[in-house]
């Protein structure tokens, strides 16, 4: 196991190199702790030694986000890590950004741990929030030492491998993604007791506070679809007759791309559905109450559609997450906007 | 009107001459259960019988069906009306319930979806069959048999199962009596005894012969909501008919021993009344939905309930109907609690669920069935291993280590249950 | 999905059965249909009648991916 080697990333101010006037400067490397890194030395012991820190300007650092990231990123990987630390950052917004953009970096990228602290209220907070543990700081300086005892026993299970908590156990912000966990009580019993207090107009909390859906800006309409290429898309999960890609009847992890241009019409004998959260009997006697070939190609003969694209796309919408989904969609507009593609047609069960 | 649910504990359970409850031991004479789970229906091909105990490594799958045995002493009706019994309405006079042991209907495959139950290793904390002494049926029909038949055929044998070995306990003597009253009190006392009103919601899948529950016999697709004593669902007249992700189906066995209506009566005349349930569906066409929702809001109101826990099946476009029902019963100022599970991806960071309202501020989580865990391999496989990279939750791959399998909650059976069965949940992290 | 592609810049109708979850997700255009298990077809009705139904539902699509909109509509 240990010592690990971390690294430390702060600001000009905390590296001790200077104030508002010194903002603007690149990013150096010191070996060693400097200013809160022999904090994060003394509370780790010898289980962790801070091998160097990088110091970088708050303004150059917002300014430059993407260069100086990759610039104090390949600076940290020089020294091989286990575990970074940046920050605290407080309420300072730049100092914030900077941390959050260094910790994303650093997990996602080099695959080891990283722990930041911030002020709920730090902008960067709600930048990197989702994917890097942030410790929740005080919004001074006053709140020092709490936070690097936080930082670091935060950083300590994670370097050990060990389960870490939810966040007000922690004391990290909360990530917004949903973990299991046993009660003690079974649901039915939570409810009749949730319905209680709500009834009586007494505090309750929800076990799922409801998300904010985004929204896309609305695009201009297609000026003629007959001069188009149109895709079919379907999330009804109809695929060639065996399943050739083995898309999952539910949480589907992947799609599949079809041919169909040398097809007038999806037959049961072509055809079938592998979508485990509808009765697939409709679907598999004629997969086109699916995915509409018979129609769209008929439509297409007769000129109301330019030209269907050879290709249709499918996966199976069954338990598969949004943000799956979202991915599959992505990744197949690309593909239809590299093909000259015009306009989609997505069919859902 | 009054049930009493006579309990006898079964705390063993073996192969005997003779099917009899014995003390706490439940001996069954195979042949005969064989035989009477067959009946008469010429669509089963062959039956196998095998006993699976808590702690044992067993995993059985695929599940279609969980039935606890229960006989029915007193009281008008039969157990499972409509189906094995007659139409009359039961839910009074006196049932004996074989408590601690269930009827696990198995074997070949009906659609993708059904699931798994490990009685012991890591997937054992997540259901509460894991810690039954199981009576697994594995139950073939003859080739040609259409699907929705085939699923007729396994639901209506299971039933039989349950109703055989119910007999058993028929002159035993129960150990603990439950008396089920209610009203608890005359109508024109309970509204002025200064209690909340509560009502409860009680959604039933119904999306094709496959994903179908059943009302007295009668299937729920054509239903318009209604109203169901407390005690009529545990004398069977909810049945799962339901080949659909195993976590949060709800088998015959939850609807006999609903969480929510337990709960209710429980404080009922203490805390709250509980002024009765309204079963309503889940359909597949928009308009379908629109109506039940809209009925089922209705009853409640007219039962004059001032509150209502709501209580889904499945998940993607079940999500819609409860959300209305949520908003229907809001906008009428009812105040409303669902139950539902989660759907936020492996990872837990995405959107739960796929649709919802800004009036179900008060949501019961019951766990996130994307959540991945790993299964060890296990001795005896009762059923069929090879479904198990069709499971819901299942992946080409799932069998990657020999004998183990990497599944997510999703393929537990009942691991998620949206009437509150377990105690799992998921919160934010 | 079809909010997903057109983040990426390319128009998407969206036909099914289920409008609201649509519109919570968030499509644009939203063309209703027929059943879950059934979106473009019709199992009770002849096969001819069916295929006159399901033209109907992707014309209305395409009508759709022509006309400009001011937020979420359901055509």
């Amino acid at each position: 196991m240990g010592p690990w080697k971390a690294v430390v990333y702060l600001n000009q101010f905390f590296g001790g190199i200077g104030g508002e006037e010194k903002a603007g400067m690149e990013p150096v490397v010191r070996s060693g702790p400097v200013g809160p890194g022999n904090l994060f030395a003394e509370l780790f012991g010898p289980e962790v030694e801070m091998v160097a820190t990088v110091i970088c300007g708050d303004n150059y650092f917002s300014e430059h986000l993407e260069e100086a990231t990759e610039r104090v990123l390949a600076l940290m990987e020089g020294f091989r890590p286990d575990l970074v630390l940046a920050g605290p950052a407080f309420n300072a917004g730049r100092y914030g950004i900077a941390c959050g953009s260094v910790c994303n970096a650093v997990v996602d990228r080099l695959g080891i741990p990283a722990v930041t602290g911030m002020y709920p209220e730090n902008h960067g907070a709600e930048l990197s929030r989702r994917s890097v543990f942030i410790v929740e700081t005080r919004g001074t300086t006053a709140g020092m030492r709490e936070a690097a005892e936080k930082m670091s026993r935060l950083a300590g299970k994670l370097l050990r491998g060990e389960p870490v908590g939810f966040p007000e156990e922690e004391g990290y912000l909360p990530r917004g993604i949903r973990r299991n966990t046993f009660s003690a009580e079974t649901g039915a019993v939570r409810a009749v007791k949730m319905l209680l207090q709500k009834m009586k107009g007494e505090p309750f909390a929800t076990e799922y506070p409801l998300p904010a859906f985004d929204r896309v800006p609305l695009l201009p309409p297609v000026d003629r679809m007959s001069r188009v290429t149109l895709a079919l898309v379907t999330s009804g999960g109809i695929v060639p007759r065996g399943n050739p890609d083995c898309i999952e009847a539910s949480s589907a992890t992947r799609y599949g791309k079809y041919d169909i241009g040398a097809l007038s019409e999806m037959t049961p004998e072509s055809h079938e559905t592998a979508h485990g959260g509808y009765d697939p009997t409709y679907a598999n006697a004629d997969p086109n109450r699916v995915l509409p070939l018979d129609a769209a190609r008929d439509l297409e003969r007769e000129g109301r559609i330019g030209k269907l694209h050879p290709f249709y796309y499918a996966t199976v919408g069954n338990g598969t997450s949004v943000a799956r989904c979202g991915q599959f969609a992505r990744e197949i507009a690309r593909d239809l906007i590299r093909s000259g593609v015009g306009a989609v047609l997505i069919t859902s069960t | 009107m009054l049930l009493e649910l006579g309990i006898i504990p079964v705390e063993e359970i073996d192969w005997g001459r003779k099917t009899a409850i014995d003390g706490k031991a439940l001996h069954i004479h195979r042949e005969e259960l064989i035989e009477e789970t067959r009946g008469n229906d010429f669509r089963i091909a062959s039956v196998r019988a095998d006993l699976a105990r808590p702690g044992e490594s067993v995993r059985i799958l695929p599940v279609k069906d969980v039935i606890e045995p229960r006989v029915k002493i007193e009281g008008r009706g039969g157990i499972f009306p409509g189906l094995i019994s007659g139409v009359e309405t039961v839910g009074t006079g006196r049932t004996h319930v074989l408590k601690g042991c269930a009827v696990v209907t198995a074997g070949q495959v009906v659609g993708f979806q059904e699931g798994l139950i490990d009685m012991s290793g890591p997937g054992a904390r997540y259901s509460s069959f894991s810690r039954l002494l199981n009576i697994v049926l594995g139950i073939d029909v003859l080739p040609g048999i259409s699907p929705h038949q085939h699923e007729e055929a396994l639901r209506l044998a299971g039933l039989r199962a349950a109703a055989y070995l119910g007999e058993a306990c028929r002159s035993a003597v129960p150990e603990s009596v439950e008396r089920f009253e209610w009203p608890r009190f005359p109508t024109p006392v309970r509204r002025d005894a200064g209690l909340p009103d509560v009502a409860y919601v009680c959604m039933l899948l119904s999306q094709g012969l496959l994903h179908d529950t059943y009302l007295y016999g009668r299937d729920v697709k054509s239903l318009l909501p209604t109203l169901l004593l407390p005690t009529e669902s545990m004398d069977g007249a909810i049945v799962s008919g339901n080949c659909v992700s195993a976590c949060d189906k709800n088998t015959t066995y939850h609807h006999q021993n609903n969480p929510v209506i337990s709960e209710l009566l429980r404080r009922d005349g203490t805390d709250l009344r509980f002024l009765g349930t309204v079963v309503t569906n889940a359909n597949v066409t928009l308009r379908d939905k629109v109506r039940s929702a809209e009925y089922a809001v209705k009853l409640v109101e007219m039962l004059g309930a001032r509150g209502a826990v709501v209580s889904k099946e499945g998940f993607g476009n079940p999500d819609a109907d409860a959300m209305m029902i949520c908003a229907g019963l809001e906008e009428r100022g009812i105040r409303t609690v669902l139950i539902s599970d989660e759907f936020a991806g492996s990872d837990g960071a995405s959107q739960s669920l796929a649709d919802v309202t800004p009036h179900a501020d008060a949501i019961v989580s019951v766990g996130n069935a994307n959540e991945r865990i790993t299964l060890p391999p296990m001795e005896r496989v009762l059923g069929d291993i090879r479904v198990a990279e069709k499971l819901a939750g299942g992946q080409s791959g799932s069998l990657a280590r020999a004998g183990g399998l990497g599944v997510e909650l999703q393929a537990l059976l009942g691991a998620t249950n949206e009437l509150g069965f377990e105690v799992l949940y998921a919160r934010g992290g | 999905m079809a909010k997903e592609m057109e983040r990426e810049g390319i128009p998407a109708v969206h036909i099914c059965t289920i409008v609201p979850i649509s519109r919570t997700v968030g499509a644009n255009r939203i063309v209703p249909a027929v059943a879950i298990p059934h979106p473009l077809g019709d199992p009770c009705k002849s096969k001819t009648e069916e295929k006159s139904l399901r033209r109907a539902l992707v014309e209305k699509a395409l009508q759709a991916l022509e006309t400009k909109i001011e937020g979420q509509t359901v055509f």
